[in-house]
This record gives C-alpha cells, structure tokens and sequence, in this order.
C-alpha cells in the first residue's frame, strides 16, 4: 500500500552511514514482546506507553505535504494512516502491532464482505448509527457515491484506481460529469445500510481492496467540493478538521463530538487536538521529536543521516527508538527484454556480492538479507529457497557458478549492460558500485548511470521506453505492497498486465506465460492459505527466472518521544499507527 | 588694537622661531611644521613655515601645486586629522595659540573669527543641502539666532555677493548655480559670521577671466567693509598683484622668498620667484614671446633635495660651488621687509634679475 | 514625474511578460528537448501506476497536450480577463488578474500569495531593520576609527559574515541555540496572527549576512565620503564633529546604499527562499520551491512574476527616492 513515492522519502531518511553504522550499535533482533516502554525496538512489536490518558495536544510535522486530505485522492501510505483520524471506512487495519495489522477488518461494516457469484459480487451491511461531524447519519449511498467519484481521474487522479479496474461500470464518467448517481451500476444500495459491489471478475482479496484505501470513506453528494473536497474533508471519525486544511502549511483536528467510540474498535480520541504541520525541515522534525515538541514525523520513514547517528550512539535516545521491518525489499530488477536469456541473468545472481549490498544498505540496522521477494510482513509468506545465491550477511558470491552460466549463455567472456540507480540515494549508488564490482570479476562490465528521484519511477525505470532506449539490464528498486498479500506485493511487479508506460512496477518486464495465467486463476481462490501457496509459487519462479536480484527487507530508525502513549509499529502502514496515540504531559 | 605701521608690519621671521610669549601681531605662524606619515616615508609638507600677518592687510601665498600653500591654510584652519598628520610649531591667532590648542576650541573659531573659500566651489559645497542652507548652518552655529533670522542673513550675505533675486536662490541647490555664482555664495558662506582672517584657496581658477575680475573685487570690498586680515593662496601671480600687500612664495614646504607686492615684482631675488615671474602669462605680452617655464618638475616631499631645495632646477646653482646641494639657505632679511633664501650674495642676485631675467619678462 | 512611474510601470508590464514567458519555456520548452514526455508530466501528478485513462484524465484538466503557445495564451489570458475554474462539482469565477489553480493543492495561486506575502515580508522587514542598523553603524564606526583594533575586529567579522551563508549559520543557530541550549523558542510562524518574535533568529542569522555586506559598504562608502571637499568645508564653517559625519557624511554615504538596499529588499520580499527553508517558514520562496519540485506550474509562474514585481517596485521606489534624497536627480 506504500506508493514506490513512500520509498522515495524512505530512502532519504536511511541514507548514508553504511557499514560504520553496524558498529556502533546494531538492532536487536530479540525485540521481546511483552508491551514493553523505554526499550530499544520494542515499539516494533507492542504497544509502548500504553494509557488511556486523555487531553493535550498532539504534535504531527512534515517535511512535504498530504498529496490531498480527500481520502479518495491519497496513495501515500502515511496519508491513508493519517486519514483514519476523520474518515471511517468499510474494512480497514486491525489496529494491533505485529503480523495482526495487516489484517482487514470491518469499520463501517458489520462484518467482512460477502462474496457471491464465484466473488464477484461483495456484499457489505453498514452498522447503524454511525454520523458524520454534523450528526448526519452515514447511509448506503453515501458510499455509493464516494466509490463513483473515483471513476473521474480528471478530479481525482492521485488516488488507486482499483474501482474502475474492477467494477462493472465500464463507460461510467463519474459523478462530476454525470450528476444522476443511478448511472452508476457497479454499486447497488438496496437499503440504506447494504452496499452490493459488482465487480467485471472474480476478485477474492475485494476487503482488502476496501480497506486499505481512503475510497470508500463515505462522501455526501450534497457537500462534496470536488477537487477541493480534500481542504474540509467530512469527519466520520474521532477528529474533525477546525476550519480547513491550507496546504503545505498545516490544520488542526479537533474532537468530532459524533463520533461513538462503541461503534469504532479501530481508533481512540485521547489528543484533544491534532495538530500537524507542514513544511518543516527532515532535521527540524528530528530535533523536535528529540525534545519532544513534536511527536510525530508524519512520513513515517524513519529519521534523517545525522539524528541516526545520535540515536544509535547515545543509549538514552536508542532506548526510544525502534527498528522495524518497513514493509517493503530494496532489489534489483533484472530486465528480461534487454537480457532475454535466462543463463546470462542466472550469471549476475551468481556474481553478486550479496555481502557488499547487504552493507551498501547500512548492514544490520538498515536491513535483513532476503530471500523471497515478499517481506515478512506479507501474510502467508514463506521465506522460500534461495536461487542461485545465499541470504547470508557473508556471502560474497560464487564467480565460478557465474562463469559456467554464462558459458551456457553464449558469452563466456561475459557482456556488458547499464545499471541505473537514484543518484540522490547513496545507498542505492553503492549497491550499484558493489555489484559492478561483484560482476567485473566474472566479465559483465556495468556502465552505472544515476537519475534523481523526482522522476525515476516515472520516467526511467519505471517507463518501458526509456529502458528500451538506454537499453537498461539492471537497476535499484524498492517495493512496497498496496495491501500485505502476496497479490499487493507480487502482481504489479510480476503480471505481464501490469506493465504501463509510466510508472511501471514492473521494471525487470516480466511477462511469463505461465505466471500471467497463474495471476488469472488466483483471484478466484476463495480460501487466503490457498492463495498465499500461488503466491510463493510465484515469488519463487520470478527468482528462478532470475528476474529479480533480492537484497535486503527494509528497516527503518523510527523514533518515540517519551510523551507519546500507545505507539507501536503498526504493519499494513509500515511506520506507527496514527489512529490510537495519545499524549502526557 | 593700535594699528602699526605698514612697514613694520612683517618681520624677518627666520629668527623669530621658539617659543615667545604670545605676540602683537593678529595672526602669526611660527616654525609650522606639517608632516603626513605615510606607508612610503614621511611627507614633510610644511616644514618650517613662519610669517606674520595684521588686520586688514593681504598676504599672498604662490607657489607650484605641492609647495605647501593648501596644507598652511588648512593647518591654520586646525582642519588636519590628528591622526594622519603631524602638526608643530605655533599658530597665534589674535593672542591664542592655536596648535597646542583643543579641537573643540579651534572649532569654535573656525567659520566666526577665522573662516575659508576653498577652491572648485561645486565640490565644496554639499551636494543635497540649499545653498542657503548651508548658509544658515555655517551662521548658527556660532550664533545662537531662530531659523529665520538666520535665513533672512544668509539671503542679506547672498544679495551682498552680487547674487540677484537672492530671496529666491537661497533655496537653490549648488548645482543650480552657474560657477561664479557659486563662488560667490561660498564667499558669502564663508562671511556669514564676519571672519577677522579670510583664508582664500585658489578662489578664481576655475572661473572665467570677467568673473574672476568680479570675485576679487567683491573680496578687496569686502575686507574694507570688514577689515579682515586676507591669505590668498594662488598660483596665480596675477591675482596676488592685484589683491595682496605682501608675497610669500613658498617652494618644497618652506619660504623661499618675502616681499611686498611691489618688491616682489620689480626686484625679486630667489630663482625660484624669477621663474614664476617668468611663467606668468601677461596681456602685455607680445603672443609670439614663449613663456619662460621653470624646468624641471617640482620636488619629491618626502626626500627633499640636499641643500637648497630648488638646486636641481636652478640654473644657477653651480655659481655658489657645492653649497647649494650641500646646506640648506636660510631665510634671512635681505633688505627691509625682503627676506629671502638663497645662497647667491646679494650683489649678484640684483645683478642677474637685472641684466638677464627683467629684460626676457 | 508621473510620466516616469508611468513608463518605468509599462516596462515592468514588458519585463514580466518576458519572464513569464521564459518561466513557460523553461517548464515545457527544457523537458521535452530532453525527451520528456507530456505522459510524464502527467505522471507527476498521479499515484502509482497510474493506467492510460489517469494520464489521459490529468493531461486533459490540465492541458498538457495543447500546444505551449496555447497554454501560454490561456495563462495570460486569465490575468487579464479572469478564468473558469471547475472543482467538479461547480465552476468557480477567478477574476482577473488570475494567476490560475495550483496543480497540486487545486487553490487559487492569487490566494497563496496573499497568505504568504505577509510572511516573508516580516521576514525581510525584520532583518532589513537590523541589518541597515547594525551594518550601517559598525560601517560608520570602522569608517571613523579606520586602522583601528574596533575597524580590524569588526571588517573581519563582516568577511566571514559576508562569506557565511544562512543555511549555515541558520542550522548551526538552530541546532545550539534552539535545540541544544532552548535560548530561544522555536521558530514557528505561519503568518500574521503568530508572535512576530518568533522571527528573531531567522532575522538575526539573515541579518547578519547583510549587516556584514552594508557594513563594509558603509564603511568604504563613508571612507570616500569623509574625503570630500564637502565636508572639509563643513569642518572649515565649524560645525560639531557629530554634524560633520552624520548630518554631511551619513547622509551622501546613504544615497547609494539605499540603491543597494531597495534591490536587497525586493529580491528578499520576492522570497527569502534560503531562510524560508533553513527555519522551515512558509513563505513566498517556500511555495515557489515547492512549486517548482512538484512541477506545479501555476504555482512557479505566479511567484516568478511576483518577485518579479517586487523587484521591480523595489527599483521603482528606489529612483524615485533617489530623486527625493539627491536634488541633483530631481532636477535633471
């Protein structure tokens, strides 16, 4: 659910340090959980600090902004964690710590969807009483009409589009062009409190769908402002917005009086406000999360280069921070187009100094070695076999394995191809730098190119044509899954369909025909163990067809001010949960 | 105060140097020295400079650019910074002694008993000010009147300096003012509290002959109406002719030569006055006459010349053996009230003025 | 006189019609020769992956896919006579002169600029007082006690102040005097309603740069005025020392320092972006910053053109003050 844009901010915060770091200080991995506070990492897996005290005023600061507080119209992660505070959804997160957070859980629903017809209509039954900040109550329509406004990309174009992919609306333009709801066919409300979706196919994992983005908060017709619908979006939840949003400067959340906590597992209201605040330099925002004037550095990507350091070198500060799995793997896709035979790709695996990457990421506190594709956080994900490499810190590659691929590739004096990296992430320039060396050894020359951040995932690696052009074999990449299944994490970077010109997640372009086929069936699996056994069959044949190189699963340094209560890592966000904090003091 | 007679009226003034007690005369310089410390040695600009001056009288100064003419004037003014420059010797100015004396003290008479023209009146005068204004600054500072009646002088100082409609240019800026006319009203500015001493630096060179003729009328009538003692300093022999009593021409920081007007232009006897005497464009001069020009170019102040300091540019240095490069000629009273500096004997002096310059000028 | 602010105003007209143009070349004109595409562009303003129909959706609200002239000529055509904007859900009527919708944020760019206006002003209000103060005063001082322990102390400083920028000293500041020794408050102002006191470090570390600059302005300005027969004259009529240097000196050092000063003022007012960014203050530099990351257009154009015009005026107001201050202007 973390847009590749996540990773962009995510990276920024790791970066530097490399292999000094490891040294001074290392993560624990014996994290405990037994809901602890004031101990290094134990907010990865328990809640810290719990308390129900309420009152004060919680802090929130960000260097950027919210691409838009509309919760149609956010694919940030941290956004979709923020946006909880207000708006209520049919299915979302369990708010717990651990593997339970990535499980979907009804909100507005009374209970999960109902699939029928081979899951292609999902049936959800509104709990009753639920009103927005005026006191109006939430019907069926009103999700109804939240769902068709994401059909206009013209109004809405930051969001997923996962409902016009799916819903049988085909032709519909959205309610913006077409004020008569009742063209809309794909949602059915045969009472105020049943909405019935109608999808083009079967489609098993629709509660995630629901659940993990803002879409299907409910909107009023009546007073919805479209694209500026995000400056005073409509409480559902514990917060409401005092008087509106100003971009990139900041608002400040106030408790929604109508808001019934019986009604509401998911979230607490023990801040008598939120504050957040837009603008605010990466380092201010670690100073401040230090002295504790602020309480959360909204990105939730970890601190910068220079607060890292102080943390990991001073006990009391490393006593308050935590080192969490993030949720998504930094790879190097292999492209398929530009290096079509499968023994010249297995030759780079072989070569590759998994040693030198793993340390190129910041050794222990930046990351673990991977093995599958999908991070542990996936549910259902099994760590998998290795294929022609080792998920082992030491392990410096196997040159003689390399030479023999690729002697049965043709080149047995190797080949030469481009490696892009982000220029401005100089972990990602040193994984780069460790394995041309790595690959110099066996005779695969790498020329190294790097290209900013901005426009990387758009227009390099993610644009088909421009790997084409600058015939791209190799790159750096980090992923993280709209929703934590092997389908969000796996499909968009492995099904042929998933290849687009801008923006691809699927940059090693692979188009395998059985895998294709294997994302076709899939989705009508209605049982989630049977699914997640396709899934790491999947994960598995990417590797076998050596199209991805794994490297490292993630992790962040997030740091808790001592008078923040009930943090903890929350794993469907991949940084703390925004819905449950409170404050002292 | 007795007035003296003319003739008494300058001393010889090379013995006169030390300490005395204060004297009778209104202004009297004693021993002046002047010195700039400088990254390249020292500047001796004056360098022992005495002379007397009464009432009512005019002294010229001459000499070439450099000689020390400007830095008299403004070491009597007290208008030297302290701190770049070395000031000794004595300046009594109607019985106070004006070097040892405090700033602010000079300062107090600076502008009402002693007061300045200065030359190229456009920079000397502040660009963003009226001409008016200036006027009334320089009035009340020393004299403790309203705005108006300060400003009702300065336009009576204005008309008194020839300036028409003066009610209506007191509020005129000094670019708005031709060149005459703002040397005039700098001499209007510089009367505004009736000095007794009138310094005046160069005050006609920029300007057109007519209105030069103009300027040093209206300064000659003025000192009748006022009585000031006058110092002109100029390089222009013509202007002291026609406005001083006495000459004193100054070379390399020092007096070279004391006469009145009268001896100084028919029977001088320094080389040096003989080449400015030479030099001087006159109107009855035949045009095809060249114009005897003093060769040579004026001395370095920081190493003086051996001896006599215009012994590299005298043509008649060699007459006195290797004196005039080894000691250096004091200024002794040749004949009455006619001192000068110069190794030559006398007899011979008279001689040469008589038999080979006269006759060229 | 009018005559004058008249045309100087027409040339302004001209000069940001110019820069309009450039600002509109440089964002459609540079990318594309590098081969970016108007689907890229596109793609900066959708989430991932975005599908064909988001891109053909943003590209159509936004036009990108017109011709630049087009989109040019729509662009100044709502400064003069206003523009539709549609939020979907109704049509709002921007009048003129309409500097468009932000791309991103969907506000009205106009608005953004009258929010943030105000805050840079005090920004640059603030620190212009201290540093005309302080640079002015040490200047004068070292002028008048040239050579001196107070001159050599005091141009040293000026150096490394004049070499030092305030992202430097703005994070050292803030890093110690902020965080480490909570001397002084954070700075946190959003416009204002907010404790203009908040200011004080970002005036001070922004004041200083300039108080160094002014400062050996001053003084070099001061050293040359001090020589002039002007105040010879003014010490000859006996005027007090203190009316020699502050009434004559001051007065004609200032004259083409408030040249330097009106050019300083208005590029800050245009946005003070190194400050704005180093204390994380929302002002005019920061949204065009932010505009020109985000490739918000709209955003870049409308503050270019203000800066724009608060240069302009600056000089503006400077000639004519230059005509106030020196009569000599005045009359030519």
């Amino acid at each position: 659910m973390k847009s590749p844009k996540v990773v962009t901010s995510a990276a920024a915060g790791i970066v530097v340090l490399g292999l000094g770091l490891s040294a001074c200080g290392g993560g624990d991995d014996d994290g405990g959980n037994g809901g602890g506070s004031g101990k290094f990492d134990a907010g990865s897996t328990a809640v810290v600090n719990a308390s129900d005290h309420k009152g004060g005023v919680l802090k929130m600061a960000q260097p950027d902004d919210f691409e838009s507080l509309d919760p149609a119209n956010i694919y940030y992660a941290y956004g979709l964690n923020f946006v909880r505070i207000f708006s209520r959804t049919l299915m979302t997160y369990a708010s717990k710590p651990g593997a339970e957070g990535s499980k979907m859980v009804p909100d507005l629903a009374e209970a999960p969807g109902t699939p029928s017809d081979g899951s292609k209509t999902w049936t959800y039954k509104l709990k009753r009483g639920i009103k927005y900040e005026d006191g109006t109550e939430v019907k069926a329509k009103d999700i109804k009409y939240a769902v068709a406004r994401t059909f206009d990309r013209s109004v809405l174009h930051n969001g997923p589009s996962y409902f016009p992919q799916l819903l049988a609306a085909d032709g519909y333009k959205g309610p913006f062009k077409d004020k008569n709801l009742d063209s809309f066919k794909a949602v059915e409300t045969p009472d105020d409190y049943t909405v019935v979706f109608k999808l083009k196919a079967p489609f098993s994992e629709f509660d995630q769908v629901v659940g993990f983005s803002g879409q299907t908060a409910p909107v009023q017709q009546a007073k919805d402002t479209g694209v500026r619908y995000g400056m005073h979006p409509i409480s559902t939840g514990p917060y409401k917005l005092q008087g509106d949003y100003t971009p990139k400067k900041g608002g400040t959340w106030v408790r929604n009086t109508n808001w019934d906590p019986a009604t509401d597992p998911n979230r607490k209201q023990l801040p008598d406000k939120i504050e957040v605040q837009a603008g605010l330099k990466a380092e201010e925002i670690d100073s401040r999360l230090q002295n504790g004037s602020v309480q959360i550095d909204l990105p939730g990507s970890g601190v910068q280069a220079a607060a890292r350091q102080q943390i990991l070198t001073n006990p009391k500060l490393k006593a308050n921070a935590d080192n969490p799995l993030a949720g998504f793997h930094w790879y190097v896709p292999i492209n398929t187009k530009n290096i079509p035979n499968l023994e010249c790709r297995k030759a780079i695996v072989y070569a590759a100094d998994r040693s030198a990457m793993y340390r190129a990421y910041g050794g222990e506190v930046g990351g673990q070695v991977s093995t599958s594709i999908q991070p542990p956080a996936v549910a259902g994900r099994e760590q998998g076999t290795d294929y022609y490499t080792k998920a082992d810190p030491n392990y410096t590659g196997d040159p003689a394995q390399a030479k023999a691929a690729l002697a049965k590739c043709g080149k047995p004096n190797g080949f030469s191809t481009t490696m892009i990296f982000r220029s401005d992430r100089p972990k990602e320039k040193a994984t780069a730098e460790a394995l041309k060396q790595s690959l110099d050894k066996v005779g695969i020359k790498l020329e190294l190119k790097g290209y900013p951040s901005g426009t990387y995932t758009n227009e390099q690696l993610g644009a088909p044509k421009f790997v084409a052009k600058e015939k791209v074999g190799l790159g750096t990449y980090g992923w993280a899954p709209d929703w934590n299944t092997g389908y969000g994490y796996l499909q968009p970077i492995s099904d042929g369909k998933a290849i687009v010109d801008t923006g691809n997640a699927n940059p090693e372009e692979l188009d395998d025909p059985t895998i294709n086929k294997m994302w076709n069936d899939v989705v009508s699996i209605q049982d989630p163990a049977g699914r997640a056994k396709v899934y790491n069959e999947i994960d598995a044949k990417i590797r076998e067809q050596a199209a991805i190189l794994p490297n490292v699963y993630a992790k962040s340094l997030l740091y808790r001010p001592t008078n923040l209560t009930n943090v903890y890592f929350h794993a469907g966000y991949g940084m703390y949960d925004y819905a449950n904090l409170g404050v002292t003091g | 105060m007795a007035r003296k007679d003319p003739a008494e009226l300058v001393n010889g003034s090379a013995e006169q140097s030390g300490t005395r007690g204060a004297p009778s005369a209104f202004l009297e310089v004693r021993d002046l020295k002047i010195h700039f410390p400088t990254d390249d040695g020292l500047v001796k600009s004056v360098d022992g400079l005495s002379f007397q001056l009464e009432r009512g009288r005019t002294l010229g100064i001459v000499g070439e650019s450099g000689s020390g003419k400007s830095v008299t004037s403004l070491g009597i003014l007290g208008l030297h910074n302290k701190r770049n420059a070395n000031v000794s010797g004595e300046i009594w100015l109607d019985g106070t002694e004006l070097v040892g004396a405090s700033q602010n003290d000079v300062r107090r008479l600076r502008g009402r008993k002693m007061a300045m023209i200065f030359q190229d009146p456009l920079s000397s005068m502040h660009p963003f000010y009226t001409v008016g204004h200036q006027i009334v600054e320089a009035y009340r500072v020393h004299n403790d009147v309203s705005k108006s009646v300060a400003r009702k002088h300065a336009v009576d100082m204005l008309g008194r300096v020839g300036i028409p409609r003066p009610d209506r240019r007191v509020d005129d800026y000094p670019h708005q003012f031709s060149g005459g006319m703002r040397q005039r009203a700098m001499i209007a500015m510089a009367l505004s509290c009736d000095p007794e001493l009138l310094i005046a630096d160069e005050p006609t060179t920029a300007l057109d002959v007519t209105v030069q003729a103009q300027i040093l009328d209206l300064i000659r009538d003025l000192q009748e109406e006022f009585n000031s003692a006058i110092i002109m300093i100029t390089h222009d022999l013509g202007v002291v002719a026609e406005l001083s009593d006495d000459i004193l021409v100054m070379y390399a920081g020092r007096c070279a030569e004391y006469a009145s007007v009268d001896d100084a232009f028919h029977r001088p006897l320094h080389p040096y006055t003989w080449g400015l005497l030479g030099s001087m464009p006159r109107l009855d001069r035949e045009r095809s006459e060249r114009l005897m020009p003093i060769k040579g170019t004026p001395p370095s102040l920081i190493n003086v010349p051996q001896g006599c300091a215009f012994n590299p540019r005298c043509a008649y240095r060699d007459l006195n053996g290797d004196k005039s490069t080894t000691e250096r000629p004091e200024l002794v009273e040749a004949e009455p009230g006619h001192q000068v500096a110069c190794h030559l004997p006398l007899e011979k002096k008279r001689e040469i003025w008589e038999s080979e310059i006269r006759p060229k000028l | 006189m009018v005559a004058f602010i008249v045309r100087r105003l027409l040339g302004a007209v001209g000069l940001l019609l110019i820069i309009s143009a450039v600002t509109f070349a440089i964002f459609f004109l540079v990318p594309r020769a590098a081969g970016v595409t108007s689907d890229d562009i596109a793609g900066r303003f959708a989430g991932k992956q975005p599908d064909a129909a988001t891109l053909a959706a943003i590209k159509d609200r936004f036009g990108f896919d017109d011709p630049v002239p087009v989109q040019y000529g729509k662009f100044l055509k709502a400064i003069v006579v206003g523009d539709t904007y549609d939020t979907g859900t109704e049509k709002i009527h921007c009048p003129a002169p309409c500097l468009g919708y932000s791309f991103r944020t969907n506000q009205s760019v106009t608005d953004q600029i009258v929010d943030r206006a105000p805050i840079t002003f005090m920004i640059a209000i603030g620190a212009a007082v201290l540093w005309v103060i302080v640079g002015v005063s040490i200047g004068v001082l070292s002028a008048l006690r040239r050579g001196t322990i107070f001159d050599r102390a005091a141009m040293g400083i000026a150096l490394a102040g004049v070499s030092l920028p305030v992202f430097f000293t703005g994070l050292l500041s803030l890093a110690f005097v902020v965080h480490r020794w909570n001397l002084l408050p954070e700075v946190n102002y959003e416009g204002l309603s907010d404790n203009p006191f908040n200011l004080i470090l970002p005036w001070i570390c922004l004041a200083f740069l300039y108080a160094a600059l002014y400062a050996r302005l001053t003084r070099a300005g001061m050293l040359e005025t001090m020589n002039e027969d002007y105040i010879r004259t003014a010490r000859a009529k006996g005027l007090p020392e203190k009316t020699v240097v502050f009434k004559h000196g001051l007065r004609a050092t200032l004259t083409p320092i408030m040249t330097v000063f009106g050019l300083d003022i208005g590029l800050l007012l245009g946005g003070a972006i190194i400050t704005e960014k180093t204390f994380s203050i929302p002002g005019l530099g920061q949204l065009a910053l932010d505009g020109v990351n985000q490739s918000d257009l709209p955003v870049v154009l409308g503050a270019t053109m203000v800066a724009a015009l608060f240069i302009v005026l600056a000089n503006l107001v400077v000639d004519i003050l230059y005509g106030v201050v020196d009569p000599r202007v005045r009359h030519s």
